[in-house]
């Protein structure tokens, strides 16, 4: 078999797993740990699509930042003492429902879709790299962009405002 | 043709690898030699000439010690930090340029691990990961004390990995290249980073501190107040890794803070010594000297910035916490963001009218 | 603070520089097995049993060193010199055995203080050595009596002729002194 498909279905393989680890496992911590594995191995799909600024970007923001929040905050909380009591079954139908009809939703899309085949003679090896990926977004996605960056402006501006003391208010 | 270049690169891969773990080893002779000099003591001296086999009897001590897992601990996580730690810290210096190339029966090797062309993108993740070993093992030792020192490094690394990302911008803007190589290769001769960036040196240095954990923003480990932060109930290798790993991302960041702005294996007059080493032992041989001189100016220059960051560890004393978080968010990201602005204002207006100048 | 104290490097960079001067500055470590530094003239180091000038051992058991320890380290065995043994034995008592367990002892010197035939003495130029296994802890007779052939004097005797010593030997005027012996 071709070394760069095998790698793929091991990559894919690795994927499904840590992110069924993510759902199945008891201890959040671990949960969250195999979401890391599960971004790691996203990035190693796109080293294989040749996009490497994507795969390290994914790494910087998701594994290196985002999760460690998350880590952070679980390990503050101690998640594992607070009994999971509120989960009665109902709940749990419902949920196991709602996924189901979103997993039944998203098959069914896929399914019908075409993938275009790639024609050799067009075909541009360099599309994910880092300057296509600048010259893409500073011109022709230029509004999106900067909308994009206003609205995690706007998301900061929040965040301090909320984190902020108020007049009078003392914590420590 | 292909095996070749296979076996050259797994070679390359071989050498850098051992030069990191030789230098981390004997960063910690250094270390110990550094801390006494400065306190008009000797420092090691009684194993081997100069104390020259301290790094080995040190390494024989930490593997015949016991190898302690605390009875509540989440043994699994617990083994698995210092190696993450290890690991994270020895993956970056896979993209490190060493030199320029090395001639060999007509082929150019290049002396680096990886050619990537998003180089310092990729050290700048492998350090964000460089975390997860410290909060992993921290929290599975199941003291407070540990958990304390895990959450510190937590929150200090991503503190300072903002204002880092921001200092590179202003270099990535002038040599508008992510790899390495090209950054290193357009501070040719004495054209080197500093002279256009002092103030992203020194908030670069400043965040690289940080990163490594190393004082004064040791805060994680400070045994004033945490016993020893993330290793309290660490012991035998798996402490010694924890350790070691700490001085091979100083020589990392040794490494990234030459290249990036002290022009790497660049060094003044270099056109002038290949020239007459060429003339000299012909293009071959000539060449493959000059580059072997680039190597070990760029290990000087290295080994420089190591000997700086034990020198500013035995002078100042450590930061108060929130000192350190006010010193992160309020001093140094607006200060980098200043840089930017200057940086982009003179690449815009200033270099055109340089260049249109000096032609 | 001034704008120099807030901008922080400044302070930093001449912290810096007195570390690298004290990087250069000359070692004040002293290399112990191999250089002893010299502790004074009234140090109390090892025990020694004196013997006078033909030889003969001082101590006549007493006691009272053993009474004067606080540490209660010294233990003795009294015997009778018979004759022919004056050559041996200055008094007519002697210690068969005399012991001095290590571990106990706290070097205050006492027992010095306390012995009415200046028999027993801490050297000022030796230590004890350390021990490896507890049968080196008990130090016998034959450890504790002075060799003949290596006798033990000791320089200065008060504060006051330590400090003469001392001055003299600051200004160069004595390199070699010759002890005073012990009475």
């Amino acid at each position: 078999m071709n070394p760069t498909l095998s790698f793929f279905y091991f990559l894919s393989f690795l994927t499904v797993l840590s992110a069924l680890m993510v759902i199945l496992s008891k201890n959040p911590i671990h949960s969250v740990l195999y979401l890391i594995l599960t971004f790691f191995t996203l990035s190693g799909h796109y080293i294989l699509l040749n996009a490497q600024f994507l795969a390290a970007v994914n790494i910087i923001v998701y594994a290196g930042a985002i999760m460690v929040l998350f880590l952070f905050v679980i390990m503050f909380l101690n998640v594992k003492d607070i009994h999971e009591e509120a989960k009665n079954s109902l709940t749990k139908i419902a949920a196991a429902i709602v996924g189901g009809t979103v997993f039944v939703i998203l098959f069914g899309a896929y399914r019908k879709t075409i993938i275009a085949p790639a024609d050799p003679n067009t075909f541009d090896s360099q599309v994910g790299m880092i300057e296509s990926l600048g010259k893409l977004l500073f011109r022709e996605y230029l509004l999106p962009f900067e909308l994009a960056s206003i609205l995690l402006l706007v998301a900061m501006v929040g965040a301090v405002m909320l984190g902020k003391r108020e007049i009078g208010e003392r914590h420590f | 043709m292909e095996l070749t270049e296979f076996i050259i690169k797994t070679l390359t891969i071989l050498v850098v690898f051992v030069l990191t773990l030789v230098i981390a080893m004997y960063s910690t002779w250094g270390e110990r030699k550094v801390a006494g000099f400065i306190q008009d003591r000797m420092g090691p001296n009684r194993a081997g000439p100069g104390g020259l086999l301290q790094p080995l009897a040190d390494a024989g001590k930490m593997f015949f010690k016991e190898d302690f897992i605390p009875a509540l601990a989440n043994k699994w996580l617990f083994i698995s930090g210092p190696s993450l730690a290890m690991l994270t810290a020895l993956l970056a210096s896979a993209v490190i340029p060493f030199g320029s190339t090395f001639r060999y029966g007509g082929a150019e090797v290049v002396l680096q691990g990886v050619e990537s062309n998003i180089g310092i993108l990729y050290v700048f993740g492998v350090v964000a990961l460089g975390v997860y070993g410290i909060m992993i093992g921290g929290w599975a030792s199941n003291n407070k004390f540990s958990l304390l020192g895990a959450i510190r490094a937590a929150s200090q690394n991503i503190s300072y990995e903002v204002a880092m990302g921001l200092s590179l911008i202003a270099i990535l803007m002038m040599s508008s290249s992510l790899s390495l190589g090209d950054i290193v290769a357009q501070q040719h001769g004495g054209n080197w980073n500093i002279f256009y960036q002092p103030l992203g040196f020194i908030i670069f240095l400043t965040c690289s501190f940080a990163e490594c954990n190393r004082v004064p923003f040791d805060l994680p480990e400070c045994e004033t107040e945490l016993v020893g932060g993330y290793h309290t109930e660490y012991g035998s290798m798996k402490l010694g890794f924890y350790l070691f790993a700490e001085y091979i991302n100083m020589f990392v960041s040794s490494a990234i803070i030459s290249v990036l702005y002290f022009g790497g294996y660049n060094y003044p007059g270099m056109d002038w010594v290949y020239n007459q080493l060429t003339a000299a032992l012909g293009t071959t041989t000539g060449h493959n000297i000059a580059t072997l001189i680039g190597t070990g100016v760029f290990f000087g220059k290295a080994l420089f910035f190591i000997f700086f960051y034990m020198w500013v560890r035995w002078t100042l004393p450590r930061f108060r916490y929130d000192q350190l978080m006010n010193l992160g968010w309020k001093k140094l990201i607006p200060l980098a963001i200043f840089n930017i602005i200057i940086t982009g204002a003179c690449v815009l207006f200033l270099k055109p009218y340089i260049t249109a100048l000096l032609n | 603070m001034t704008l120099m104290e807030r901008a922080y490097l400044p302070a930093i960079a001449t912290g810096l520089a007195i570390t690298l001067k004290h990087f250069f500055a000359k070692k004040v470590t002293i290399q112990y097995p191999e250089v002893k530094r010299y502790l004074g003239p009234v140090f109390r180091g090892r025990h020694i049993l004196k013997r006078d000038e033909d030889g003969r051992e001082r101590c006549t058991a007493c006691g009272l060193c053993a009474v004067a320890c606080p540490a209660e380290a010294i233990s003795m065995v009294a015997a009778e010199r018979v004759k022919g043994e004056e050559t041996l034995y200055r008094e007519e008592k002697y210690a068969a055995v005399y012991e001095v367990n290590m571990l106990r002892c706290i070097f205050c010197g006492l027992c010095e203080e306390a012995c009415p035939k200046q028999a027993v003495y801490l050297r000022h130029d030796e230590f004890i050595p350390v021990f490896n296994d507890r049968n080196q802890v008990i130090w016998g007779k034959d450890l504790l009596v002075e060799d003949m052939n290596n006798r033990y004097t000791r320089e200065a005797w008060t504060k006051e002729e330590a400090h003469i010593l001392d001055r003299k030997r600051a200004d160069g005027e004595v390199t070699n002194v010759i002890p005073r012996a012990i009475p």
